[in-house]
């Protein structure tokens, strides 16, 4: 692209001008780019597709469809973003502070977990103060879980990425243990389960709609998050510690407070996932909960740029790509992991693109 | 179950040892190499999985085991391409990749694996070292598989390529200092697309293992982050590949240890054990690593460790 050669305006606000040029320019960077990326993997999925001998076009639409084209399908894909926006957030609020952080579906699995035991110690309570105990019970769980990955990277120099990510196995091993033992309800014979926390203390659906109270939560959650960070002195605080540990020090921020908080909120956001897989979807505690919510998560965090109001779009685009793979199942005949393959495909053109960002001249013509 | 005594338990976990190290040892070996040129693929886990799913297919449509080998090695090789293509664009984070690498290796192999579930392909041969003993629990223990062997002489060749070959004083290189290595006229790019290529490749054979010799079959539960632990074992080994092969034979016996008591009867807390190997990693790496210092024989430009 050729160097912009337009006069100088004389226009005494003219740099105002130019200023919001920068900035639009900026802002449609982070919407532009992350679109490209997306379309690039779509075309790539396409032909992987193509390769398997299916129809390219059929899978589009089938796509389409299963993900936003009916009312049905809308709402099967709200039901599953809201876990991924409460996990995306377990990858997004310690990026902040520059922890790479993957072990949300850990956090998931030990929520749901104590949501469940809460439940299940408390069974004649009213129902409210079931739904209660068991959130509390869950975020506190995945909290602890994931601050302790941030405990290790700070007092002892451990990588939270390889640690977070060691303890999803270790809370699966104790998820199994706990569902095929001490917990397991005689009754569940073929899928080793937990008793059921009973019907009466589901969280429900919102009025008006088949998608269930967990959206909400999601929705609020991020909200929160996006608060927390960009309108708050720890959020500020979090930033530079992100940007520059030795800075923040130098400014006298405790470091090791604000990522043991990031990582606790962090893991409680994940933690809170579990609950409502558990109090809206599942109804007890089975295998059934490591179904990847976890891990679409760390992918959510990345394609926004772990930015928590992006997030929720993100959370429904994916969600839309997860509930498609059923129809996909049905109708073209392809495995279930075609949707790891494209959210795989997905996540590497994300990251092949930031390489992008400041080179494209096409943003470039306020400044 | 009254006549087999406790006494199988470290029997049956040497053995374990040796068998279940294997995947242990080629993947930290090849990261290893990767680490050592400055970058670190946390994919190897996806690399892993999708070895295992193609040598398994190349020997059950070829009936040739070794082929197999040959071929989840060249998979992982050339995602271990994908991996430095994308780290080798400016501002990318080799972290970030290596995650997505894991998710998509992961997901191509359970994609094109499916027709592979049913199948029984042929698998590795293995050498018996226990044909003095009478006793079947010393002989199930010393069944050897040939790649473990390969392992064995690979462990000692690399310490000797990285520490006196040319080819290993440009990788340590480029890994201490990439200033340095761009000074001598070498592209590091170049060199750390080598090096994740080789990493790949050894990844790839340790996957294989998986499927053509213990467990030995393809199922998608087949690796449950056995790529990621020697990614943290390599860290624990000080980046040295003899040491990783000691610690992979610490590993494969703390993995085994589940399998060998329930062996003799003690199946409670089954799935606790099978842990074993996680927690184990955590623990050493609680132990190991300081948050003052950096580790010793870390390579200086190792994201991980700066």
């Amino acid at each position: 692209m050729k160097a912009d050669v337009r006069p100088v305006t004389q226009d005494k606000f003219g740099w105002l001008q130019a200023a919001w040029s920068e900035r639009l320019g900026r802002a449609a960077e982070y919407v532009v780019i992350p679109a490209l990326a997306l379309a690039a993997s779509l075309a790539a999925f396409g032909i992987f597709i193509a390769l398997s001998g299916k129809d390219p076009a059929d899978l589009y639409f089938y796509m389409y469809q299963g993900a936003f084209g009916t009312w049905f399908s809308w709402q099967n894909t709200l039901s599953r973003a809201a876990p991924v926006i409460l996990t995306a957030l377990c990858t997004a609020l310690p990026a902040q502070l520059g922890l790479v952080i993957i072990g949300g579906e850990g956090a998931l699995l030990i929520g749901a977990l104590a949501a469940t035991s809460a439940a299940l110690i408390v069974p004649d309570a009213p129902p409210i103060a079931v739904q209660f105990a068991m959130a509390f019970a869950g975020m506190t769980a995945g909290g602890l879980w994931i601050a302790l990955s941030g405990a290790l990277q700070h007092y002892r120099g451990v990588n939270e990425t390889i640690s977070s990510l060691l303890l999803v196995y270790i809370a699966l091993a104790i998820l199994n243990h706990l569902v095929e033992g001490p917990m397991r309800d005689p009754a569940s014979l073929n899928k080793p389960s937990t008793r059921e926390i009973g019907a009466a203390n589901m969280i429900g659906t919102i009025p008006g709609l088949d998608v269930h109270w967990g959206l909400v939560f999601g929705v609020v959650a991020a909200v929160l998050a996006y608060i927390l960070i960009f309108h708050t002195v720890f959020g500020f605080a979090a930033r530079i510690a992100g940007g520059n540990v030795r800075a923040a020090k130098v400014v006298g921020l405790g470091v090791g407070r604000l990522i043991l908080i990031a990582c606790f909120l962090a893991g409680a956001a994940a933690g809170l996932a579990g609950m409502v897989e558990v109090a809206a979807v599942q109804g007890r505690t089975n295998a059934n909960l490591a179904s990847g919510y976890g891990f679409t998560g760390i992918l959510v965090a990345f394609l926004a740029r772990h930015n928590p109001i992006a997030i929720i779009p993100v959370a429904i685009l994916l969600g839309g790509i997860n509930a498609s793979g059923g129809l996909l199942q049905r109708r073209l005949g392809l495995p279930d992991a075609s949707v790891l393959v494209l959210q795989g495909m997905i996540f590497l053109s994300v990251l092949a693109s930031e390489t992008l960002y400041g080179r494209l001249a096409i943003f470039r013509r306020g400044s | 179950m009254a006549d087999v005594g406790l006494w199988v338990v470290p029997i049956a976990v040497l053995g374990g040892a040796l068998r279940v190290s294997t995947p242990f040892l080629f993947v930290s070996l090849g990261e290893c190499i990767t680490e050592r040129s400055g970058r670190i693929n946390l994919g190897l886990e996806g690399i892993l999985v999708m070895g295992a799913m193609c040598a398994y297919g190349t020997s059950y449509l070829t009936g040739s085991a070794w082929l197999g080998v040959l071929t989840a090695g060249a998979a992982g090789a050339l995602l271990g391409t994908v991996h430095a293509a994308i780290c080798g664009l400016p501002r990318v984070n080799d972290i970030a990749v290596g995650i997505a690498l894991m998710l998509f290796g992961t997901g191509l192999a359970f994609y094109l694996g499916k027709p592979l579930i049913e199948p029984t392909a042929s698998i590795l041969p293995a050498i018996d070292f226990g044909w003095w003993s009478n006793v079947s629990q010393v002989r199930a223990a010393l069944q050897i598989n040939a790649l473990f062997l390969i392992g064995v002489v690979l462990a000692p060749l690399l310490v000797w390529a990285l520490n006196t070959t040319r080819w290993g004083l440009i990788l340590r290189t480029a890994g201490e200092s990439s200033d340095a290595a761009r000074a001598m006229g070498y592209s590091v790019n170049a060199i750390r697309m080598r090096a994740t290529m080789l990493g790949g490749f050894f990844g790839g054979i340790g996957g294989s293992f998986l499927s053509l010799y213990y467990p030995g079959s393809w199922n998608e539960g087949l690796s449950s982050g056995q790529g990621i632990t020697a990614v943290a074992l390599v860290i624990f080994a000080r980046w040295d590949p003899m040491l990783c092969f000691w610690a992979a034979l610490l590993f494969g016996g703390a993995a085994s240890l589940g399998p060998a008591l329930q062996s003799v009867g003690l199946s409670q807390g089954y799935y606790l054990f099978n842990a074993a190997p996680y927690i184990l990693t955590l623990l050493i790496m609680i132990i190991t690593c300081s948050p003052k210092r950096t580790l010793i024989g870390a390579p200086a430009e190792l994201s991980i460790t700066k």
